[in-house]
């Protein structure tokens, strides 16, 4: 029996979203904080596949290599490094989760009625326009970003630029104790200072043995 | 798929991570982390969006909202290892030295 296209695409779109939905809830209900960062790496990796499906090459690829290969290490080393102590059952159970969730399911039923009944005329229904070959997103995208948002992209560089400075002068401390050379007392130095020259009559060695030991 | 199936879906994970940041009294990382889940959401509404009306500007904004969010992670966990150093402690319930 052979798939169509048009089936083989909609398994597929169900299969990750299924996935993306159900690490998301992982991420939120373990207990064990490295877990729920590893069960965000699935999460990204999920909806990356569902980004790549209606051909958003470029974000795809951005989302693995930016999110899964910088800010989620990152998680994981803060994570490993503040060795956070795991939640115990008796702290679980005085939480919010039956506000949470009946929070979540009203709003959940508030978005479907949303798209269901109030915008159901609005939101186009048309399936995707596929490409041909030859199409490159990553080139519609550039020119997009090089042409009209090209000073939002400076913007951009310096936001990270910002994020950079500020992330190392937070975590940066002094100990106490560490012998480390003070850069401008180095510089401020006036010789005149530091070196006396001292007229003085030479004068016979006293200990002359010493020089042969050493 | 339609645009109703993206619509769909990036509601659910945008739901998930709000009952996410209510459910969770254990420590600030998770909640970053349900942040983290809430902005994915929203991109995928903005890709969605961008593909199916033919407007390329979505996934523009979509790239630099993933920039932000790094510098907001960046930040955010750099705060989170200041304070586990003056308190010791990540849970929620300890934080509340602002709250008068």
């Amino acid at each position: 029996m052979m798939i169509s296209p048009e089936l083989f695409q909609q398994l597929i779109f169900y299969v990750f979203a299924a996935f993306t939905v159900g690490s998301a809830m992982a991420v939120i209900s373990v207990k064990n904080t490295i877990y729920s960062a590893l069960f965000l790496v699935l999460c990204f990796f999920n909806t990356a596949v569902l980004w790549l499906l209606i051909e958003a090459e470029f974000l795809a690829i951005t989302l693995v290599l930016v999110y899964v290969g910088a800010v989620m290490v990152l998680f994981l080393f803060v994570v490993m490094m503040l060795d956070v102590k795991q939640a115990k059952a008796s702290q679980l159970k005085q939480s919010y989760t039956k506000a949470a969730i009946l929070i979540a399911a009203a709003m959940l039923v508030e978005l479907m009625m949303l798209f269901g009944y109030k915008l159901s005329g609005q939101i186009p229904t048309n399936e995707l326009i596929r490409q041909g070959q030859g199409y490159s997103n990553v080139q519609e995208v550039g020119l997009e970003l090089f042409t009209h948002y090209v000073y939002p992209f400076e913007i951009a560089a310096v936001v990270l630029l910002v994020a950079i400075v500020a992330a190392i002068m937070l975590t940066l401390r002094k100990r106490e104790g560490n012998k480390q050379m003070d850069a401008g007392k180095q510089i401020n130095i006036n010789p005149t200072e530091r070196v006396r020259i001292v007229s003085m009559k030479a004068e016979k060695g006293q200990d002359q043995d010493h020089g042969e030991e050493s | 798929m339609s645009l109703q199936h993206y619509l769909i879906v990036s509601a659910i994970l945008f739901v998930i991570s709000m009952a996410g940041i209510f459910v969770n009294r254990r420590n600030v990382l998770v909640v970053l982390m349900s942040i983290e889940l809430m902005l994915l959401a929203v991109n995928t509404n903005l890709i969605a969006f961008s593909k199916y009306l033919g407007d390329v500007q979505g996934q523009v904004f979509v790239f630099f909202i993933l920039t932000v969010a790094a510098a907001e992670a960046a930040i955010g966990l750099a705060i989170l290892v200041v304070l586990f150093r003056n308190k010791k402690t990540l849970e929620v319930k300890e934080i509340n030295e602002l709250e008068g």
